[in-house]
């Protein structure tokens, strides 16, 4: 029995995940958390969120995001793509700015219209 | 140039509250914004977990904002950025200047108050030490990292564990800094729990409760800071400091509601939130003047903004349609045990509400414990059951007009600890 803080939502249920059990979750009160509860101990995933140069803007960067959560242990990797990427005004918010990343079916989207 | 309502701030509260005025029929509608964009502290929060109420999905803070202003967008609200303003007058006149337009006068039937809130800063806590480069708030830390594109730092402790001092311990470790040390002097974070273990513990960054900063060291720019444990009485306690070696101190220990053009326009303010008094629709005390957002009270979460703001850009459209309520059917609501304050203040027993939603923060980490409601004279009202309250999240009840109306006088809030 592993005892974690569920990350999905601000609640923070305090979630019991039973590794002898299929990786049953107790202490969820969403089905989010049953979710989170069992990926945390098999394949911990995270949604990264950085920046990434922009020409041609009121600002010069701007806000990304992965279109959905990467492994946890390519975070680092993720943040060194980013670093090569410079777009170009105007992007608009969703717009895919690098796709399949780092092998995954992860995707780096636009979060905001610049 | 008249308006039928003049909302001051375009961030989520101002946002939300023109949208909801738009939306119950008001035409008129100026929103004043300083920045040059809308979308406000949002901007520059570029993590996600925005929206989970609201939209019910995970959005960052743009994404969040950028929804609204796209709803805006098909409104025809008037937007003024780059834009101060000055003044707001006991009439309503709001006075503000721009390059674009120079000094103007808007005259507003209807104000909505959003101008958000500030950061406490070093002065505000009297860190001991030398003054180098090197000290900034969090906030301002996250606006240059996120938006400007500069790093402000290489080895960072950060003072306090709110929120935005959590987010950027994350954000500054992705970005190739080693955060040292979480350092908070309360026995308990000031943060959202899920902040604490996907910004601190993800990264291995150590959270140093009961402990603060003693001195900032460092000619031109941070060297070191000193950290030593504090006592229940919150003074360091000798013998218990640590060096760190750091050319970065973020401090993150509170935000301060910005009244300044409020306290100008005479509007009581409430020492326990910094913010105005309120009525259950929004309305400050002085008549057709609302707020919401964090220039009321600060708020973790941006949903619950969006909701207040909703009410009062509601409450804001009848006013300025001719529907003013009496001031002289008043309930009032107390804080009582462990209720630090509430929002709002008062009740007008006249308006046409089918439920009061009443937030507050608790003064301490509360285990299993109720909510409890009553009146002057001793008689409980309402009571809800929680497992877990704690200073750092906002709690909220829903006490329904039919409770309301058998209240003996004024309303308490209050906590007992324990109770079945």
């Amino acid at each position: 029995m592993t005892n974690i803080i569920c990350i999905t939502c601000p609640k923070g249920c305090h979630l019991s995940v039973d590794e002898q059990n299929g990786y049953a979750v107790t202490g969820n009160a969403c089905p989010r958390g049953a979710e989170y509860g069992k990926n945390e101990l098999l394949h911990p995933v995270r949604v990264v969120t950085s920046t990434v140069r922009i020409e041609g803007a009121l600002l010069p960067r701007l806000p990304v995001k992965t279109d959905r959560p990467l492994p946890k242990e390519k975070m680092f990797d993720c943040m060194a793509l980013l670093d090569g990427i410079t777009a170009q005004s105007p992007v608009s918010v969703g717009q895919v700015l690098a796709a399949n990343i780092l092998g995954t079916d992860v995707n780096i989207v636009a979060a905001k219209t610049m | 140039m008249k308006y039928d309502l003049v909302i001051i701030g375009g961030g989520p509260a101002g946002l939300s509250a023109a949208n909801a005025a738009w939306e119950d029929g008001c035409r008129s509608i100026c929103i004043v914004e300083r920045d040059r964009e809308l979308g406000g502290i949002l901007n520059q929060c570029i993590h996600n977990g925005f929206g989970l109420h609201y939209f019910k999905e995970e959005l960052t803070g743009p994404e969040y904002a950028g929804r609204f202003i796209e709803m805006l967008r098909t409104t025809g609200v008037d937007v003024r950025l780059d834009a101060m303003v000055l003044e707001i007058t006991e009439e309503k006149n709001v006075h503000i200047v721009s390059s674009a337009g120079g000094y103007e006068i808007l005259e507003a039937d209807a104000v909505v108050l959003a101008m958000g809130c500030r950061e406490r800063t070093r002065g505000a806590i009297a860190i001991p030490g030398t003054r180098p480069a090197g000290v900034f708030t969090a906030g301002t830390a996250q606006r240059y990292l996120n938006m400007e594109g500069y790093m402000v730092g290489r080895r960072v402790v950060i003072l306090g564990s709110g929120d935005i001092g959590l987010i950027m311990a994350r954000r500054m470790t992705l970005e190739g800094a080693k955060v040292l040390a979480c350092v908070e002097v309360m026995p308990y974070s000031g943060g959202l729990t899920r902040n604490i273990v996907q910004c601190l513990n993800d990264f291995d960054i150590p959270l140093y409760l009961s402990h603060t900063i003693t001195d900032i060291q460092g000619k031109d720019r941070v060297e070191r800071v000193v950290v030593a444990e504090v006592g229940p009485d919150r003074r360091p306690i000798p013998g218990t400091e640590m060096t760190f070696d750091c050319d970065t101190v973020l401090l993150s220990v509170g935000l301060i509601p910005e009244n300044e053009l409020s306290r100008s326009a005479g509007i009581q303010i409430d020492a326990r939130t910094n913010g105005p008094v309120v009525y259950e629709n929004m309305e400050t005390s002085l008549p057709g003047v609302f707020a919401c957002g964090n220039v009321l009270h600060v708020h973790d979460l941006v949903d619950f903004v969006t909701a207040e703001a909703a009410r009062a850009g509601k409450s804001a459209a009848a006013y300025a349609a001719g529907k003013k309520l009496d001031a002289a059917q008043v309930l009032d609501i107390h804080n009582g045990n462990l209720v630090g304050y509430t929002v709002p203040q008062h009740v007008h027993m006249d308006a046409p509400f089918n439920a009061v939603d009443v937030f507050f923060r608790v003064r301490a980490v509360c285990g299993e414990s109720r909510i409890v409601v009553t009146d002057e004279a001793g008689a409980q009202i309402a009571s809800f059951r929680r497992e877990r309250m704690a200073p750092g999240e906002m709690e909220n009840i829903k006490l329904p007009r039919v409770l309301l109306e058998k209240a003996q006088g004024a309303v308490t809030v209050s906590i007992e600890e324990g109770a079945k």
